[in-house]
């Protein structure tokens, strides 16, 4: 099959964020379709500067990879770099160096409009402060959500969704009308609102009571496993990142962290 | 979600901050609506107000004075002309060939401060008041040219007087109220004018005949040749006694103006002050009346005289009309022929008698020169307030972008691009401007329709909420032009938004 950049392109539902469906890569960067590997950074390097003019190392991952459909926690002390991984794997910063390939598509390649598109199609993201937009509704935060994507925002998927995490009577109430536990819930069917690929949820539990604490990771476990979306779990909670079969460090998995 | 309801989101969302915003746009709106619609309304009604007739043939004097006294019922009268320059535009005389019509005006007296108009009935039944109409009566009929004391009056007159068909009134000498203005001969209303949207809504019209008969509204003639110009005395009942001629001649002017050099007419040779001296009670003349507000002169006159002023309505039809060598007129509307217009102006202007003025010419070269300016400072004034208005919609939306940094922060993280949030922004603006704007179109039309009784009362013109100007399609793509403007610095912030640092930012 040829893009219309006289390209190569594989026959995978994988770049329909692209305009067309065709990804303006060239033939390197992608992967064979057959590729169970979600998310793969390779050799990601980042460092902030200082106000001094120094440079401070904040990721050095020599290899990080994610299945498709696979869950997993990252913990990490403060400070670790959880968030800057989660937001160079959203792309929305870039490492200074290193491949960040996410179904096939390295997004460090990719233009930032790209990126963004990219984002929206295959990516949900869950904060750790909610980031529900106060002018909308429960329903218009998920269906914001499906606004940015290529595709026509829906409303009846946003309405299931909705429905799945409980907040089916609470469609129509803004953000400030809902406890902590339900504006996590809308978090969490946003995030689910375009079918993504790759979930990164950014310790999403952190501003929640311990009551709470499990019905929102049973949820994102069992909303992204119904969808077969593969999960990064970012959290300092023990007893959460116990209950994930992989467990990953970030003080070890990360360099730039390990050798201070 | 489209992205107008993402952005009208933003806007509910600072309701009170966005209302005030808009608010400034619509008043700035507004004042430009109003002055588009009040000039353009006010244009087009004064150009129209002269309608029915291309010349007016007046005194020598100001060309402007003329035209505002006889079309629009303001300023001063000029001078008067002698009835004998009237009939050179009627059959026989030397402009005859060359008119279709001329209408005497006989300007002077006013009744509760509108002007009273001496005319004939032709003024109704000939001359349209807009292209294709006629005059018509809301009530009764047009007056009759033997009906000497029968009355036509404007719309606007009936409305605020009172005045309705088979009422009496008498107009005050002077031409505009005053309380203690000499009272004249009553006059029979038999019409009340359909309102016209002229200038003669506000007016009152009156048989010309009556008019002239009235006290002072003769012009004075020497003694000697009075028997020869007044008409025989009605069928004996008020000869010497009620002979108005008589009584006018000692007036120092006729009505409307002050002393000046009348223009020669037949049998006229002696002047004002001669016949001042034949009289004893010269000094209670209307002039002296008028001039110095001598309340006596009025009494005094009517002691000399009889008391008709009480019993009118039982005389009026056994009036003889004024000898023609005491008649004058104000002014003559003249509609000419399609050849004799042309030369008709060159001819009366090239002699000393009168002028011939074009009135539309001269109302657009008042609305050209003087209020042209006028408009475009006004219109100035409002654009300028329009624009402010727009930077508050920048200031506003402006000081906004810090508390939304997260939220656009959120939306890049959800998906949107750059471009995307930048719209958003512009989209607000847009919104706001638009908004501001469609209620400032709504607000200037009240505005105006408000004003309406007011500008009717002062001007005859009526305007009303849906009149609309051109212009006003303008008005929307350039408020949207304008938000695109001052909608750009606040939309670069949003554009220019570090979506990782806003994100890692604790609320």
């Amino acid at each position: 099959m040829v893009g219309r950049f006289g390209l190569t392109v594989w026959p995978a539902t994988g770049y329909d964020y692209c305009p067309g469906g065709v990804c303006p890569l060239d033939g390197n960067s992608r992967t064979e379709a057959s590729d169970p590997t979600m998310l793969q950074l390779t050799n990601i390097k980042k460092t902030f500067t200082e106000p001094g003019g120094g440079r401070l190392p904040i990721l050095d991952i020599p290899r990080f990879r994610v299945d498709a459909g696979e869950q997993l926690a990252l913990v990490g002390r403060s400070g670790s770099g959880k968030t800057t991984l989660l937001h160079t794997i959203a792309g929305i910063s870039r490492p200074d160096s290193g491949v960040v390939e996410i179904d096939g598509t390295d997004i460090t390649r990719l233009s930032e409009a790209v990126t963004d598109r990219f984002r929206a199609a295959k990516i949900g993201y869950i904060f750790q402060t909610f980031n529900l937009l106060p002018a909308f509704s429960a329903l218009e935060n998920v269906l914001l959500g499906m606004s940015f994507s290529r595709g026509r925002a829906d409303e009846a998927r946003a309405r299931l969704l909705l429905d799945r995490v409980g907040l089916g009577h609470r469609l129509a109430h803004k953000p400030q009308m809902l406890s902590v536990g339900e504006k996590q819930r809308v978090a969490v069917a946003r995030a689910l609102a375009n079918r993504p690929k790759l979930m990164l949820a950014d310790e999403p539990t952190a501003n929640v009571d311990a009551r709470h604490q499990q019905q929102i990771i049973d949820l994102i476990v069992g909303a992204c496993r119904e969808e077969n979306v593969a999960l990064v779990l970012v959290t300092h909670a023990t007893e959460v990142a116990e209950q994930f079969e992989r467990l990953e460090h970030l003080d070890q998995l990360n360099q730039a962290v390990a050798n201070v | 979600m489209s992205l107008w309801k993402i952005a009208w989101r933003s806007i509910q969302q600072r309701t009170l901050a966005s209302s005030l915003t808009a608010l400034s746009m619509a008043l700035g709106v507004a004042l430009v609506v109003a002055v588009l619609v009040i000039y353009g309304v006010v244009q087009s009604s004064f150009t129209r107000a002269a309608h029915g007739y291309d010349l007016i043939v007046g005194a020598k004097g100001g060309k402007l004075q003329l035209v505002l006294n006889t079309v629009f019922h303001l300023s001063q009268p000029i001078e008067n002309i002698p009835w004998s320059y009237y009939k050179e535009f009627q059959p026989g005389g030397r402009f005859a060939s060359r008119v279709e019509f001329a209408i005497p005006y006989c300007l002077g007296d006013n009744y509760e401060g509108y002007r009273v108009v001496g005319t004939i009935p032709e003024m109704f039944s000939a001359v349209e008041y807009a292209p294709g109409k006629h005059y018509e009566f809301s009530a009764g009929e047009n007056f009759k040219k033997d009906n000497y004391f029968d009355a036509v009056v404007g719309s606007v007159v009936a409305r605020r007087t009172g005045l309705k068909v088979g009422d009496h009134f008498a107009p005050t000498h002077g031409i505009s109220a005053e309380k203690d203005g000499h009272k004249h001969d009553e006059f029979h209303v038999v019409g009340i004018l359909a309102p016209t949207g002229t200038p003669n809504d506000r007016a009152v019209f009156v048989n010309i005949e009556g008019f002239l008969l009235l006290d002072g509204h003769a012009k004075p003639v020497p003694k000697e040749e009075k028997p020869a110009a007044t008409a025989p005395a009605p069928d004996g009942s008020h000869a010497g006694e009620h002979d108005h001629a008589h009584e006018k001649a000692h007036d120092e002017h006729a009505h409307g103006g002050e002393e000046g050099d009348h223009p020669p007419a037949a049998g006229e040779a002696q002047t004002a002050k001669q016949a001042d001296d034949e009289h004893a009670h010269a000094e209670h003349s209307h002039a002296d009346e008028h001039a110095h507000g001598d309340e006596h002169a009025h009494a005094d006159e009517h002691a000399h005289h009889h008391d008709h002023d009480h019993d009118h309505g039982h005389h009026h039809h056994h009036h003889e009309p004024l000898p023609e060598n005491q008649r004058e007129v104000t002014a003559v509307l003249v509609k000419s022929t399609l050849v004799g217009g042309l030369s008709l102006p060159r001819t009366i202007n090239k002699e000393q008698y009168a002028q011939a003025v074009f009135p539309v010419q001269e109302i657009q070269m008042l609305f050209k020169g003087l209020l042209g300016n006028f408009q475009m400072l006004l219109f100035g004034l409002a654009l300028l307030v329009v624009i402010v208005s727009g930077i508050s919609i920048m200031v506003s939306i402006y000081n906004s972008m810090n508390d939304r940094r997260n939220d656009i922060a959120v939306m890049r993280a959800l998906g949107a691009s750059r471009s995307t949030v930048m719209a958003i922004i512009l989209l607000e603006s847009i919104l706001l401007a638009v908004g501001g704007g469609v209620a400032g179109v709504l607000i200037g039309h009240g505005l105006i329709a408000a004003l309406d009784p007011i500008i009717e009362a002062q001007t005859g013109i009526r305007i009303g909420f849906l009149k609309f100007e051109w212009v006003e399609l303008v008005l929307i793509p350039a408020l949207v032009v304008l938000a695109a403007v001052v909608g750009y610095l606040p939309a670069v912030v949003a554009y220019r938004t570090d979506v990782a640092g806003a994100l890692s930012e604790r609320p």
